[in-house]
């Protein structure tokens, strides 16, 4: 969060970019591996996004599970009605995303610090509700989907590779535009009411437009990774909006390291692939997995990038 | 990642409402219709679930309060009480002397908690808090599944306590759920008490309104906040203990009832243990008299069948909806905390 990023912190998006460009074709080309890694992405993707609240703004959002729902369930609803067109599908999702945050955020935004968590959670578990109790989209139990999103009638989103591209696309286009907002004059403001609100309104800033902003642009690269989610899984639940999911999102962010957008994906792909090992390990999995949470807070506090500064 | 615990497990409801019998009081009485029966049973319901929200939700305003220590964890001691009580229920046979064994037993698991993870956070941000404690979440929540079984487990009302209570002409209302209510106000008087009659009380009370004053006064803080973090482990616990004859004990049960105690503490005021009170009650009622009464009056507007579905949703969703109603008009709560 403090000073400028060195040389080697730099580099890592480009590498991690590199290395997920590269993955299928040095031994990780296989369906399952694939599938892992296409999750990894969605998850960088929606924890960039929380990047730029926690980090950018100040926010910390325990809602942003809802965020992804929203793009999931615009996904189901077209799905109902037929329509499986990306070019209707994916600006829908997008909107249904920056939609809800817009409505919620409006008034979320009027309180702060903890009372900003608890107002959060409590518009994820209302969308969490809500979708649960759609019958016609499945409940509790959720909806398969009839098949993927086709692009212009094409079915090329059913091709593992081309997903896998689509998504690693999405995702460094996602992170260039929270990488470009946090440095823009718009990121400083933010950081400025983030650090001293009395200031920046002293300065002139009211702070409430820049972070609606923030949390609307949040709000649609959430919806955005539930389209794709719903598209790699095709099948969408409640559970995708559950609350825990919005503090995996939350430890995805933290684990990687405040520092920028860059630590939002590390964070994601070293969650995503630790998860996934572990559970592979021992089927209580979890007894492990909490406790090295803990020590992570503990010990890591500037997250995975933090440790390229001090080393 | 897992999925959230079935909701009916955490939050009693009208579907799991008492047997009651509803012998056509409005045929004998006039005037006096069978939905009159169903409400009042529905308002001891929700204030029946308003007493145990407000036991876990004091000792969660306190610690908040006194130590600005948000503790995702709360809810576990809440599940553990239960698993607790259900298992000591399971040795000993009998409700008394597990209800008598799991309360130093939570008291003496909060205390541990403590001092292995809560101790090392509380000079760090809410970030760090809230992240932790969710650690402290995930691991109990799968240890109760290897110590226990992922099986739900039951524990048998207590003896003496098993009838119905006839409350009304033809209706019968569990003798239990009405002991259950009268604990929980029973406690809460305790707790008006300690805390606004006792030295103690004065203290935390103190605390919660300006801490690093009361530390510059050369109160120690620290023991003064194990006592009310100790205290808040045992309220919770006794609340899983008193939960469990009528809920299925299970792995993840207190999640959902974490989040409503959250509810509650933001509605009341933080540090408030009236507005705890209070906001306990009201979220209570909101979530159990709305999920009665709510698909009955969509039907005056829609068909029957989606007024059951929107009625459902809004219903899930009244809580949440109240909260940030008065967070809109009070972003401090209803009882905001003098600083």
């Amino acid at each position: 969060m403090s000073g400028a990023p060195g040389r080697a912190e730099r580099l890592v998006p480009w590498l991690v970019f590199a290395g997920l460009a590269a993955a299928p074709f040095i031994g990780f080309g296989e369906g399952h591996a694939l599938t892992l890694l296409a999750r990894a992405m969605i998850f960088g993707m929606a924890a960039v996004a929380l990047m730029l609240l926690v980090g950018g703004a100040g926010l910390v959002s325990l809602g942003h599970a809802a965020m992804l729902g929203m793009g999931a369930y615009a996904v189901v609803v077209l799905d109902h009605a037929g329509i499986v067109e990306a070019w209707i599908v994916f600006p829908a999702g997008i909107l249904a995303g920056a939609v809800f945050a817009l409505v919620t955020g409006a008034v979320a935004i009027r309180t702060s610090g903890v009372h900003f968590i608890m107002i959060t959670l409590a518009f994820g578990q209302m969308a969490f509700f809500t979708t649960s109790s759609l019958a016609i989209y499945g409940g509790d139990d959720g909806y398969t989907l009839f098949g993927r999103t086709e692009v212009l009638g094409a079915r090329w989103l059913e091709d593992r590779l081309v997903f896998h591209f689509v998504c690693l696309g999405l995702l460094a286009g996602c992170w260039a535009l929270v990488e470009a907002l946090l440095g823009s004059r718009f990121g400083r403001v933010l950081r400025a009411t983030r650090d001293n609100e009395t200031r920046a309104r002293a300065l002139g800033f009211e702070p409430w437009p820049y972070r609606l902003a923030a949390y609307v642009i949040a709000g649609a690269i959430g919806g955005l990774a539930g389209v794709l989610l719903a598209n790699a899984t095709e099948f969408v639940a409640p559970a995708y909006l559950a609350w825990q999911r919005s503090g995996d999102l939350l430890f995805m962010v933290i684990l990687g390291g405040l520092a920028g957008p860059h630590g939002a994906l590390v964070g994601a792909l070293a969650f995503v692939l630790v998860e996934e090992w572990l559970s592979h390990l021992w089927q209580h999995w979890r007894l492990i997995f909490g406790p090295l949470l803990i020590l992570c807070v503990f010990f890591l506090r500037g997250g995975i990038v933090g440790l390229l500064r001090r080393g | 990642m897992w999925t959230p615990g079935r909701r009916s497990a955490a939050c009693p409801r009208a579907s799991d409402a008492p047997i009651v019998a509803r012998r056509d009081a409005a045929r004998d009485r006039p005037g006096f219709s069978v939905n009159t029966t169903l409400l009042l049973v529905q308002v001891l319901n929700g204030l029946q679930l308003g007493v145990l929200l407000f036991l876990i939700a004091a000792g969660l305003t306190l610690v908040f309060g006194v130590m600005d220590f948000i503790n995702l964890a709360h809810g576990v001691q809440y599940m553990l009480g239960a698993y607790l009580g259900a298992a000591l229920a399971a040795a000993t046979g009998s409700f008394w002397l597990a209800l008598l064994l799991a309360l130093p037993a939570a008291l003496a698991f909060g205390l541990l908690l403590e001092f292995l993870v809560f101790r090392h956070l509380y000079e760090r941000d809410h970030l760090s808090q809230v992240l932790a404690t969710f650690g402290v979440i995930l691991f109990l929540n799968e240890g109760v599944k290897v110590v226990f079984g992922t099986a739900p487990m039951q524990m048998p009302l207590p003896a003496g306590l098993t009838g119905g209570v006839p409350i009304m002409e033809g209706l019968l209302y569990p003798t239990y759920r009405i002991a259950i209510l009268a604990a929980g106000l029973g406690t809460a008087g305790l707790l008006w008490f300690l805390v606004e009659r006792t030295r103690a009380g004065m203290l935390v009370r103190a605390g919660a309104a300006n801490a690093p004053m009361l530390d510059a006064l050369g109160v120690n803080v620290r023991g003064l906040f194990l006592l009310v973090f100790g205290f808040g482990a045992m309220l919770a616990g006794f609340a899983g203990v008193m939960a469990a004859p009528i809920l299925s004990v299970e792995p993840g049960m207190g999640d959902n009832l974490l989040i409503l105690a959250f509810v509650v503490i933001v509605i009341g005021g933080i540090g408030s243990v009236r507005g705890a009170f209070i906001a306990a009650l009201l979220v209570g009622l909101v979530e159990t008299v709305g999920r009665g009464l709510l698909p009955d009056v969509l039907r005056l507007f829609l068909d029957a069948s989606s007024a059951r579905q929107a009625g459902a949703a809004l219903a899930s969703m009244l809580v949440y909806i109240v909260m940030a109603a008065i967070l809109a008009f009070r972003p401090a709560g209803l009882f905001p905390v003098r600083r």
